[in-house]
């Protein structure tokens, strides 16, 4: 492909190398003298799979471009390797409790550490009911390439909203990375379908794993299946195998 | 006769070298010392210590790089519940899901307000007195009250003897 406009690629495929060039002004505003110029251009954000490059942008993975006012634009690419980001929400493993840290299994590259101190209450005499093998829903403080990435599971005023251990028995299972973006962008269809089912809990972490939990195992195992099939399922199939099971199970 | 001039022509060289020695540098003429400082002078000068090199400039860069999807989609809270299953995470949900849009509400208007400022800057005064005269003396606390009641009150405090009427 080269190197396009930035406006052309959108919605198409990108590959790796590709180069997309950003405007430098638009040609019909107005000239100024007093320095307006420079303001008028806009910010432009790069998301994940995007590169700078100069004044232009680099792709640096494959999937398809996509845009958001006023000037975002990422690369919505199908990938299970997970990459920490800093501020995201993820389901880890703890591994091991040495002192007081707690080594977490993210799914990354390497294991993150957890204090004991970032849950929601705890302090140096009460510490929390961590064991190895839980499941905890946190989000990372501390990621980047050159340091051991750190979650916490209480945000800056102290409260868990929601973070934490998660409870027993539930059922956890892996999905690609953009299946739960999928799941979780706003009105999204496969979850307004989910709502309709039965009464179930879901806990969806950004490191590509989900954790589901309903009235008996049974049920649990469905919703398991339904979503880890959502990943190869066109629109029309997904609402067909949906509507079986509100119909029936309920 | 060829034999002769050679020799003194190595002689003067040898002289020339000689006077070259430092320990024969006073012997030198004020010219070629003249000289060597204009030398030295000339190879650090202040270009000396500049690199040869085109400007750098530092330009201001219209992109910013984001690893991250959230500023990207704005997503969903990822704890989710439904048809009451965990009644705590519905809550949850309701809250962490509307405070996106709660924010841009605030942002935009100004704030709603149950006290003016006015009001908050006479509750202050009357604050600011009462503590201060919770702190003052008591000597200091009379003062305070006559000041603030404008000696009338110290007028009625003089206390003179009043005669009996018969």
């Amino acid at each position: 492909m080269g190197s396009v406009r930035v406006e052309e690629a959108v919605g198409q495929v990108v590959l790796p190398g590709d180069v997309l060039l950003i405007p430098s002004q638009s040609p019909d505003a107005p000239l100024s003298l007093s320095g307006a110029q420079q303001t008028s251009r806009i910010k432009v954000v790069c998301g994940p799979g995007l590169l700078r490059r100069g004044d232009d942008l680099q792709v640096c993975k494959c999937g398809l471009l996509k845009h958001r006012d006023p000037a975002v634009y990422w690369v919505d690419s199908q990938q299970k390797r997970y990459v920490p980001v800093k501020g995201d929400h993820i389901i880890g493993i703890v591994t091991t409790k040495s002192g007081d840290v707690f080594k977490v299994d993210i799914g990354g590259s390497e294991q993150a550490s957890l204090s004991f101190l970032a849950f929601e209450g705890a302090t140096k005499k009460n510490r929390p009911n961590v064991k190895v093998g839980d499941l905890v829903y946190g989000q990372f403080i501390v990621a980047n390439k050159d340091m051991e990435p750190e979650l916490v599971c209480i945000d800056s005023s102290g409260k868990a909203n929601g973070m934490g251990v998660i409870g027993q028995d539930g059922f956890m299972f892996k999905v690609s990375l953009g299946l739960v973006r999928k799941l979780l962008t706003p009105q999204n269809d496969i979850i307004q379908e989910m709502m309709n089912i039965y009464p179930l809990e879901i806990v969806i972490g950004m490191n590509g794993r989900i954790w589901t939990k309903a009235k008996t195992i049974q049920q649990t195992l469905i919703v398991a299946n339904l979503l880890e099939a959502c990943e190869y399922l066109t629109g029309t199939q997904r609402k067909n195998v949906f509507a079986r099971f509100a119909d029936n199970v309920v | 006769m060829f034999w002769s001039t050679k020799a003194t022509e190595m002689c003067l060289q040898q002289t020339n070298l000689i006077c070259f020695c430092p320990f024969m540098q006073r012997s030198l003429d004020a010219e070629t010392k003249k000289q060597m400082e204009e030398d030295e002078k000339r190879i650090i000068s202040d270009e000396h210590w500049y690199l040869d090199l085109p400007e750098l400039k530092e330009k201001e860069s219209f992109i910013i790089e984001e690893r991250s999807f959230h500023p990207c989609e704005d997503f969903l809270y990822g704890r989710m519940s439904f048809k009451g299953f965990n009644p705590e995470v519905e809550k949850l949900m309701v809250q962490m899901n509307s405070k996106a849009d709660a924010e841009d509400v605030v942002e935009e208007g100004k704030m709603d307000v149950d006290i003016t400022d006015e009001e908050m800057a006479q509750r202050y005064e009357s604050l600011v007195k009462s503590i201060q005269k919770k702190f003052a003396k008591k000597r200091d606390q009379k003062v305070l009250d006559e000041d603030e009641n404008q000696n009338v009150k110290s007028s009625k405090m003089k206390k003179t003897f009043l005669k009996p009427q018969d």
